[in-house]
């Protein structure tokens, strides 16, 4: 720590309290508690109930909570292999190139992802390229939104590695393919899963270019909450958003396991 | 397989830096040769143009009587050892040895006997199944050569493999990678260093490098006894440099006529005087100069004495003295005459 008095870090502490709690902690656990409730008209809630979370677990909540994971993890692992992908030609580029390439996949980032939307659909709503109505629309805007980010954090490994690791590989007689499967990329692992597991989450959360792609029989969760807070449904909402919550971070406990696993030395 | 290694007019150049420049160098089959050299001297550079991990600007590199120039590290057939090991940290030791012969597609029967002969001949059988991570430095290193030894290459390139390690394991390693030649007579190797005890110790030949040029080859011997820079007398071994002007006999250094072979340099003409300073005496002999102790050193079994001599700086390592001369105290220094090297003067670049 920098701060080496008792009184300093106990004022680090409280600092650290005042701005962490109220900004970050607090609003989760006021949706934690709603998700409980059937009436919030005073300082707390009331009227415990469970009946939220058995509604938001079947029909068409259970059904959005699959629509969301499944298009999470498709957007992910296909923003992984573009990512991955890209970010290893670049390194094979050379400067100049891998610059150019970098501000490619920079693009949906400095786009707001309402412009995404907008501009996926614009694309992809006649034929031959008709995507328009199915849910491959939408696994294709997220796949695009998050692409930059699995691009930007294997690029930062690749730069990263060792390259005696890959030469060492080449003088012993191995092609730069043999390299890549048995070297590279298990160096990389811990950095891939890492973008993996980043991907996931946005793509989880992603709700203003879906609002503007997603067809009927492909409602992704972010969505379902947005329709019942609209309509008023405070407390359903709240359960949907505690559900969304805890599938993520499930998921990104077991991808960062994977990670631990996965990291040398 | 038997091949030696050859640089034909090589040069390295990065972005308008010349970091090898036209280097000619024969490596025998079965030779090691040392690249000894400063860093920047263009000695890890002329291993990588072996490896294949940098294209020279012009010349050939030819591994046997095959020209590699133009193949992929891949196609070259070398073994190699960095001072790191990249040893890969997601294998375990016997996977890390297996990798070349698994990437060459060796029959997968005869994986297992040439992964097992290799860790017997580096003496890490019994580390088979660690990772590289629960292996200390010495061990790394071992297992880094017995990675390169597995696939029999004809040649092995070894840039700085003891650097890394401290110096009483450097010296154990040494002996050892002595054994290991002696027991595969045909492998040629390249071995870059700086240090001139490895290169000394462990090469047939040396090629002293400096400034992205060869400035000297030879054997050990040759180098230390008639080294002819001024740059290879410093580097390899230490030594007094003098500057004297050839005399009729000899050479005048300081108004004092020194007997010494001139190998028929011009009448007049400066040069430089080397002398090893374990070979200069403290007392009256056939070359003899005075001077004044300015600094005296005990180095145990020896005492160093810096010795100023009209205005110039002779060193002279002798046995340990019961009464040392004190500072400022005039002595008689000699040397025998044959143990003296005369340097043309304008040989060198320092």
């Amino acid at each position: 720590m920098l701060v080496h008095s008792r009184k300093g870090k106990w004022a680090t502490w409280a600092v650290f309290f005042v701005l962490f709690l109220p900004l970050f902690a607090l609003p989760l656990l006021v949706v934690l508690a709603a998700s409980f409730a059937t009436n919030w008209s005073s300082a707390f809630p009331s009227g415990f109930t469970t009946g939220h979370y058995t509604a938001a677990t079947r029909g068409e909540s259970l059904q959005a909570l699959t629509t969301s994971l499944v298009t999470a993890v498709t957007a992910s692992l296909l923003a992984l292999l573009v990512g991955t992908w890209a970010a290893l030609a670049a390194h094979a580029l050379g400067k100049r190139g891998r610059r150019v390439l970098d501000a490619l996949f920079m693009l949906p980032v400095a786009v707001p992802s309402v412009v995404v939307g907008l501009a996926v659909l614009v694309a992809f709503s006649k034929p031959p390229m008709l995507l328009n109505g199915t849910r491959w629309i939408v696994i294709l805007a997220h796949t695009v939104l998050v692409t930059a980010f699995a691009h930007q954090s294997v690029s930062a490994a690749i730069v990263r590695l060792d390259p005696a690791y890959a030469q060492a590989a080449a003088s012993l007689g191995a092609r730069p393919s043999y390299v890549l499967w048995r070297v590279r990329l298990p160096l990389l692992l811990p950095s891939l899963t890492a973008a993996a597991g980043l991907c996931f989450a946005l793509s989880m959360g992603e709700l203003s270019a879906t609002m503007m792609l997603y067809p009927p029989d492909w409602t992704p969760l972010p969505v379902q909450i947005y329709a019942a807070t609209d309509r008023g449904a405070l407390f359903t909402g709240s359960a949907l958003a505690v559900v969304l919550m805890t599938a993520t971070v499930v998921v990104l406990f077991v991808v960062s396991r994977i990670r631990t696993k996965a990291t040398y030395r | 397989m038997s091949s030696g290694i050859r640089f034909d007019r090589v040069s390295v150049a990065y972005g308008g830096n010349t970091v090898l420049d036209s280097l000619d160098l024969t490596v025998e089959p079965g030779e090691v040769m040392a690249l000894l050299g400063p860093s920047g001297s263009g000695k890890t550079t002329a291993l990588r143009a072996v490896a294949g991990f940098v294209r020279p600007a012009s010349g050939r590199v030819l591994i046997g009587d095959r020209d590699v120039t133009d193949l992929p590290p891949y196609r070259r057939g070398i073994g190699m050892v960095v001072q790191q090991y990249a040893l890969f940290p997601h294998m375990r030791v016997e996977d890390n040895v297996a990798f070349g012969l698994k990437a060459q597609k060796v029959a997968k029967g005869e994986i297992r006997g040439r992964v097992a002969e290799a860790l017997e001949m580096t003496g890490m059988a019994a580390y088979a199944r660690r990772y590289p991570r629960e292996l200390s430095g010495g061990q790394q290193q071992r297992v880094a050569i017995a990675r390169a030894l597995a696939i029999r290459p004809g040649v092995l390139l070894l840039d700085e493999p003891l650097s890394a390690l401290d110096a009483q394991l450097r010296s154990g390693m040494l002996a050892e990678l002595a054994r290991l030649h002696r027991e595969l007579p045909e492998v040629s190797i390249l071995y870059v260093t700086h240090d001139q005890v490895e290169a000394l110790t462990l090469a047939d030949r040396i090629a002293v490098m400096d400034k992205a040029r060869l400035q000297d080859v030879g054997t050990p011997q040759e180098l230390y006894r008639a080294p002819r820079t001024e740059f290879t007398a410093s580097f390899v071994g230490n030594a007094n440099l003098l500057p004297v002007t050839v005399a009729a006999d000899g050479v005048s250094f300081g108004g004092v006529e020194l007997k010494v072979d001139t190998g028929g340099a011009t009448r007049g003409a400066s040069a430089t005087l080397c002398v090893r300073p374990h070979l200069v005496g403290l007392g009256a002999g056939p070359n003899q100069v005075v001077g004044t102790v300015s600094e005296i050193q005990w180095r145990g079994a020896t005492h160093r004495l810096y010795i100023d001599v009209d205005g110039h700086r002779v060193m002279a390592d002798v046995r340990e003295l019961r009464e040392p001369p004190g500072h400022g105290e005039s002595v008689t220094v000699y040397f025998a005459p044959e143990d003296a090297v005369l340097l043309a003067a304008g040989v060198t670049d320092g």
